[in-house]
């Protein structure tokens, strides 16, 4: 997992709440194993129905299609748990995610993906989305981890909360299963356990009755 | 201290609390689908992990199988399939394949071969995951990294959600059912309302809904942005589950019987969020527009977007242009090109048993194409040996094989744009069921009666032979 400290780049608002990760990363009409995630990130708001772009699109507006950063609303990611909707956005190259709130398993997929959704409060939030709208793309956001701060072009400062493993996970791209393995032995001791306490879900199998 | 059902459940479950601070909760199955397999078994390879659990662990074939036309060379499909077949080979995995008797979509799937349990954790990397709740089980879904954690762990690395109880109140009248009471109460509360949250949903209307309206329930409460959702088992699961073919048996049965009596949430058990829902009087609900919870009772109008707050204009606007509608006309009456009787929200079989009712000696209009795709292949059969298909066809419904279908729009059954659905799926989002496509979500009979309207109409007429 690529880590995140700080980071440098273009803020992009797309003020809408419930953006669902349908409309995040589309199921596309030719299903691959391995699709082009970056075209697949918003594809049916950036292109019309007949393949074009749609230039009023925010991603597709010259002043945007180098962000890093997308401003949403609230309970962005919500509906699908696919991953491709973290994947899309780190393909296109957004690191960071703005919103009021977000939905819980598209929050964990973007930690996993070293992508840092940043959780501002609605007050702090509106006085943010302001600023975002007033500099238009026209100078870079700088966003800090460390200090958990998100700094405008004119310095203006947003603290932002996150929970401490969250923070430990992106900054040192920990290494999630090699974390959970060093409890390899209290899953042993809870497989015992769970042997003589709940049998008959021990294994997977067909009923002799 | 008093405790929820929850707790209880989670406790047994924690083995460890992870150095990061998050909970290692034991996985007591694990169901990978053909949509996550490629990638999670590739991903698990390439790190160098095995299965932990493989008695542990079944693979389905649900989101990508066709539902016609079952042998087909479209690599659209057999990309996946494909995968997910060699994957489950390599690592010794039971799979519910293509032309097994029992495959079907995972969540119907699992509860209907007694492979969930009440008291048991189950992790299925798919948002509707919670479904299986409805039998007293904690579910889990996730992505596809932390699918990986599971198959090499068998443990989901978790926060802890707070709790939330839904008390669904009052009794359903005659052509209401689960699948109303739920989306009323999305309506109520919001799509992010169950945010980190497990809910518990009990009251009157639960204890009296049959299990498989449950498992509709709990289906969407992911609807409301729940992490997880529950029943408390009782005496009509036990009866749902005994001689389930994984379900334990004999001596074994006894036993777990006697431990799932203790399921419940103490009386005085507390919940960090409590919600009475009423739904006595309740009418068959429809949503208008493209979240869940744009909802209205079928006797009501498209919304005005100028009278909602003026933070919701915009997006009401967006769903109203999207949808086609103009506000303030009955949603009754709104002709529709097609309907979809499927899904993990409802096609077991006492849902196609509700639609056939209504069905049963009519005919879909001239204007519709009208299809039933069956939860499972054992549904499937079930129907058919109560002549269900034969109703279905009949009236001019298609009767397809099992699979998401429509639902998930990833198995090539896509509708053409601008065309205006019922469906009896879970999500009306923007596209989902393809590009430009406009889905109205209802009960299984409210679908039944617009497929024989041939547009939006209140189910209970029909079934007074109105």
């Amino acid at each position: 997992m690529q880590a995140f400290t700080r980071l440098t780049g273009i803020a992009a608002p797309l003020l809408r709440d419930d953006i669902n990760t349908d409309q995040i990363a589309p199921v596309p009409p030719l299903r691959v194993l391995e699709p082009d995630y970056a075209a697949q990130l918003f594809m049916r708001w950036r292109r019309r129905p007949d393949g074009a772009v749609d230039p009023a699109f925010v991603l597709n507006q010259p002043n945007f299609r180098a962000a890093r950063i997308l401003v949403a609303g609230a309970n962005f990611g919500c509906g699908s748990s696919r991953e491709s909707a973290a994947w899309a956005l780190a393909a296109f190259g957004i690191r960071c995610i703005v919103g009021r709130s977000f939905a819980d398993l598209f929050y964990d997929n973007a930690i996993k993906n070293g992508l840092l959704p940043v959780r501002l409060a609605d007050a702090e939030a509106s006085a943010f989305e302001a600023l975002v709208l007033a500099v238009n793309g026209g100078a870079p956001f700088q966003v800090d981890l460390v200090e958990q701060t998100i700094r405008g072009p004119d310095e203006t400062t947003f603290a932002f909360e996150i929970d401490a493993a969250d923070r430990a996970a992106l900054i040192d791209g920990l290494d999630d299963i090699g974390l959970t393995l060093k409890s390899a032995d209290d899953i042993a001791a809870w497989e015992a356990r769970a042997r003589d306490a709940r049998p008959w879900l021990q294994s997977v199998n067909r009923s002799e009755a | 201290m008093p405790r929820t059902l929850f707790d209880k459940i989670w406790n047994a479950h924690v083995v460890a609390r992870r150095r990061d601070g998050r909970t290692l909760l034991y996985m007591d199955r694990n169901v990978v689908d053909d949509v996550r397999a490629p990638q999670a078994f590739g991903q698990l390879e390439r790190g160098g992990h095995s299965v932990r659990r493989t008695d542990l662990t079944i693979a389905v074939q649900d989101h990508s199988v066709p539902t016609e036309g079952r042998g087909t060379n479209d690599p659209a499909v057999t990309a996946f399939t494909d995968a997910t077949r060699a994957a489950a080979a390599r690592h010794g995995i039971r799979l519910f394949d293509i032309g097994d008797p029992e495959q079907g979509i995972s969540h119907v799937l699992a509860p209907e071969l007694g492979l969930v349990l009440p008291g048991a954790t189950h992790a299925c990397a798919d948002s509707h995951a919670p479904t299986v709740g409805a039998l007293g089980a904690l579910a889990f879904g996730c992505g596809t990294t932390e699918l990986v954690h599971v198959l090499a762990t068998q443990t989901m690395a978790l926060v802890q959600p707070r709790q939330m109880r839904i008390k669904l109140e009052g009794a359903l009248g005659h052509g209401v059912s689960a699948k109303d009471a739920i989306l009323h109460t999305i309506a109520e509360l919001g799509t992010d309302a169950g945010r980190g949250h497990a809910i518990e949903f009990s009251g009157a209307a639960i204890d009296a809904m049959p299990v498989e309206g449950r498992f509709t329930i709990c289906n969407m409460a992911t609807e409301l942005g729940a992490r997880t959702s529950y029943v408390a088992p009782d005496e009509a699961t036990f009866q749902w589950l005994a001689g389930r073919p994984f379900a334990p048996a004999g001596e074994a049965w006894e036993r777990a019987l006697t431990s799932w009596r203790e399921l419940a949430s103490d009386d005085d058990a507390t919940f960090d969020q409590e919600f009475d829902i009423d739904c006595s009087g309740l009418e068959p609900q429809i949503t208008w527009g493209t979240d869940p919870s744009q909802v209205i009772p079928i006797s009501g109008c498209v919304p005005d977007p100028a009278a909602e707050a003026a933070e919701r204009q915009a997006g009401h606007r967006r769903a109203i242009d999207y949808m086609g509608l103009t506000p303030g006309t009955p949603i009754a009456g709104l002709p529709i090109n097609r309907v979809f009787i499927g899904s993990c929200t409802n096609a077991r079989l006492s849902d196609l048993e509700s639609a056939a009712a209504v069905v049963r000696g009519r005919r879909v209009a001239d204007s519709v194409v009208a299809v039933v795709v069956p939860g499972s292949t054992s549904v499937k059969r079930a129907a058919e040996a109560r002549g269900l298909d034969r109703v279905f066809r009949a009236a001019g419904f298609t009767w397809h094989a099992s699979g998401c279908s429509l639902c998930a729009g990833g198995n090539r059954d896509a509708a053409q744009p601008g065309e205006r659905y019922v469906s009896t799926s879970n999500r009306n989002f923007e596209g989902r069921q393809g590009a430009g496509v406009r889905t109205h979500l209802a009960s299984p009979a409210m679908a039944a009666a617009a497929a024989v309207a041939g547009h939006i109409v209140d189910v209970r007429r029909m079934l007074a032979g109105g």
